[in-house]
């Protein structure tokens, strides 16, 4: 009976435990162990001094003492006296705000008035990692709020206890990619962007994998039903079957675009709809034009899939073997939407750069982002590599389809077949 | 006059050689048969003939069409009906003829359709779904399928394996018939009775390699055999 139970699963394990189910895995866990040391790195520069930028435009002792608790709590990379030349430096030099101290900081605090610092938050992406990197400034703060409280007790600059528990009034202004948002908070921003930052990756990798799995799983039923040989000995181009099969599932592909987008839109609206901060009067907005180039560079993501898929699908032999050959695809889809909604392509390292930039799913993302600053170099760029990524492949599916291997598949090399006759015991051999 | 010329024909699969450099030709309107055991060379033959797949070595000619040059133009002439052929489950069988005739020119698809009812015979249930057909209502729909087209050349693969005595003759039954009306036929069986009765003549298969060809008669009487398995036999001995 055990022997039984033991040859069934030693049975099942094979049929499961393939090259194709193993190989795509071990690139994903690889890729994204990569990944963690990216992301890693950029946690661990949340555990250091934050750097930043201070103008101390006060008088008096007061404002003198938070500048020095500052410069003990952080990296200063500017104290000067120029608004641009801090924003300036701190943006180069990869800081995350600049804190102007008011002339009136003095006078605030002994008038029982919290004393005013202006705070220009430098944001440089969308993505949740881009997001925090505030955080540790927003806390040394805090801290040097904190500080100055005790301060104020000490040398009893006043008795007002509302401004000892809140001796600082900050006035939160965000530059964000370059562009100034007045009055807003990173957190503000992030929360807008959200929307832009989840929904089109969803879109992407959602409508990738279900378009993809259409294609390689039709080719494994044509395969395994026998329809594909009469097919092919029907009087049709190679090319027009390669093409009507790409062409049906990129329509069912768009539709689902379409119903994803409405659903997702509606979805992150009523999320975001608390939030009404309204970018575009900042010149932070899609116009029709970008709407288009976004829809085009969507719709090439979409052929790419489905031609890798078509040249995975000319590889399977049934049904059951095309449900593992979506595996590559889907991961080449989820890795730059992963990568993207934690940090924005442009403060990624080149290396991750090049490699996120080399998925064609990733266009998209990229484009929605980048174009919202007018950045519409690398959009059209990313539009010119799909388009040969995307041609390349279906030349590829095209070339493959008028091979033996559609319907023989892999062929075993007589060292292979030398080796699978090696497993059978000696004496059968004879 | 031969419309089917096939020289020294070689297929190699890697390392494996499936044709050993075949030679036979078949006449217009004949019925000609391949037979083999399983693993012949019977199917490949057939594939290759199809333009299913690559010609190793070796010429063919299909109705003075050049199978490695001109695919394009063979596939317009032939029809294909390969063993276990499936059909697309979730059309009904008259959705099939359709998707099938839609590949012809527009003037000869009625005609087509009305052909392709015809030899289905498969009345009122043309209209189910064809995933509620038994194999050899399926099997009769395949062969409408091949047949309604009237191609110049029909090459089917192991015509009524898996069938009943009932469905095997009404399929032979209807090939043959297209045969009289002009359709070149090129089938493959390892069903030495059913090649008996319906071939004009045959080739003898095995091992990649032809090993007699002639007409069921002629071959019976060289080998003074009863019945071409024993012709088969002799032969392969």
């Amino acid at each position: 009976m055990s022997r039984g139970l033991g040859n069934i699963m030693k049975k099942e394990i094979k049929e499961l435990l393939t090259p194709s189910t193993l190989i795509p895995i071990i690139i994903f866990a690889i890729i994204f162990g990569s990944l963690g040391g990216v992301f890693g790195g950029a946690t661990d520069e949340l555990s250091q001094p934050p750097k930043i930028a201070i103008i101390n435009d006060g008088t008096g002792e007061i404002s003198q003492f938070v500048e020095l608790d500052m410069t003990a709590r952080s990296e200063v990379l500017y104290n000067g006296t120029d608004l641009d030349q801090a924003i300036q430096v701190t943006t180069e030099q990869g800081g995350v705000a600049v804190f102007v101290i008011t002339p009136e900081f003095d006078d605030n605090i002994t008038e029982n008035k919290s004393g005013v610092i202006n705070v220009y938050w430098i944001l440089e992406g969308s993505g949740v990692l881009d997001g925090l990197s505030t955080d540790p400034a927003a806390a040394m703060l805090s801290q040097v709020s904190y500080d100055l409280s005790k301060a104020i007790i000490d040398s009893h600059y006043t008795d007002n206890s509302t401004v000892i528990l809140a001796p600082i009034n900050a006035t939160q202004n965000t530059i964000y990619k370059g562009t100034e948002v007045p009055g807003v908070t990173p957190g503000m921003i992030m929360g807008v962007m959200t929307g832009q930052s989840f929904i089109v990756p969803l879109i992407v990798v959602m409508v990738v994998i279900y378009a993809g799995s259409m294609v390689v799983t039709s080719m494994g039923s044509e395969k395994e039903n026998k329809t594909l040989e009469t097919l092919l000995t029907l009087p049709v181009r190679r090319t027009y079957i390669v093409f009507g099969k790409l062409a049906g599932a990129a329509i069912v592909g768009l539709v689902l675009a379409a119903i994803y987008m409405v659903g997702l839109g509606y979805y992150m609206s009523s999320l975001t709809s608390s939030a009404s901060l309204d970018l575009s009067q900042y010149g932070i907005s899609l116009d029709l034009f970008d709407y288009v180039l976004v829809g085009i560079s969507l719709f090439l993501a979409l052929l790419s899939a489905l031609a890798l898929c078509m040249i995975l699908g000319i590889f399977t032999k049934n049904y059951r073997a095309a449900q593992t050959m979506t595996l590559p695809v889907t991961m080449l889809a989820l890795i730059p939407m992963l990568v993207l909604m934690f940090t924005d392509f442009s403060t990624l390292p080149l290396v991750a750069q090049v490699l996120v930039f080399a998925i064609p799913f990733s266009q998209p993302i990229i484009a929605i982002n980048s174009l919202m600053f007018g950045e519409i170099g690398i959009v059209l760029v990313g539009i010119v590599y799909q388009l040969a990524f995307a041609l390349g492949a279906m030349f590829v599916a095209v070339y493959l389809f008028k091979k033996d291997i559609l319907l023989t598949g892999r062929v075993r090399s007589q060292q292979s077949k030398k080796r699978g006759l090696a497993l059978w015991p000696t004496r059968k051999r004879k | 006059m031969a419309v089917i010329e096939v020289n020294n024909l070689t297929k190699k699969y890697g390392p494996l050689e499936a044709l050993k450099g075949i030679t036979f030709s078949v006449d217009e309107g004949e019925v000609f048969g391949l037979i083999g055991p399983n693993g012949a060379g019977k199917t490949t033959a057939l594939r290759v003939l199809s333009t299913l797949l690559e010609v190793t070595s070796g010429t063919v000619t299909i109705y003075g069409y050049d199978l490695v040059k001109q695919p394009d133009k063979i596939r317009e002439i032939i029809s294909y009906l390969p063993e276990d052929a499936g059909t697309y489950k979730n059309m009904k069988g008259i959705e099939y003829l359709h998707f099938i005739a839609a590949f012809f020119q527009d003037e000869r698809r009625y005609q087509m359709l009305e052909r392709g009812v015809r030899i289905a015979d498969l009345g009122e249930r043309l209209d189910d779904r064809i995933d509620t057909y038994s194999k050899g209502m399926q099997r009769r729909l395949l062969v409408a399928r091949a047949l309604m087209i009237q191609p110049k050349l029909a090459i089917l693969d192991e015509l009524t394996s898996g069938l009943d005595v009932i469905n095997a003759q009404t399929i032979r039954r209807t090939v043959k018939e297209s045969a009289k009306e002009g359709t070149t036929v090129l089938l493959s069986s390892h069903n030495m009775l059913e090649v008996e009765l319906m071939c004009d003549r045959i080739a003898l298969i095995n091992d990649g390699r032809i090993v007699a060809t002639g007409s069921p008669k002629d071959l019976k009487a060289e080998y003074h055999a009863a019945n071409i398995e024993d012709v088969f036999v002799e032969v392969v001995r």
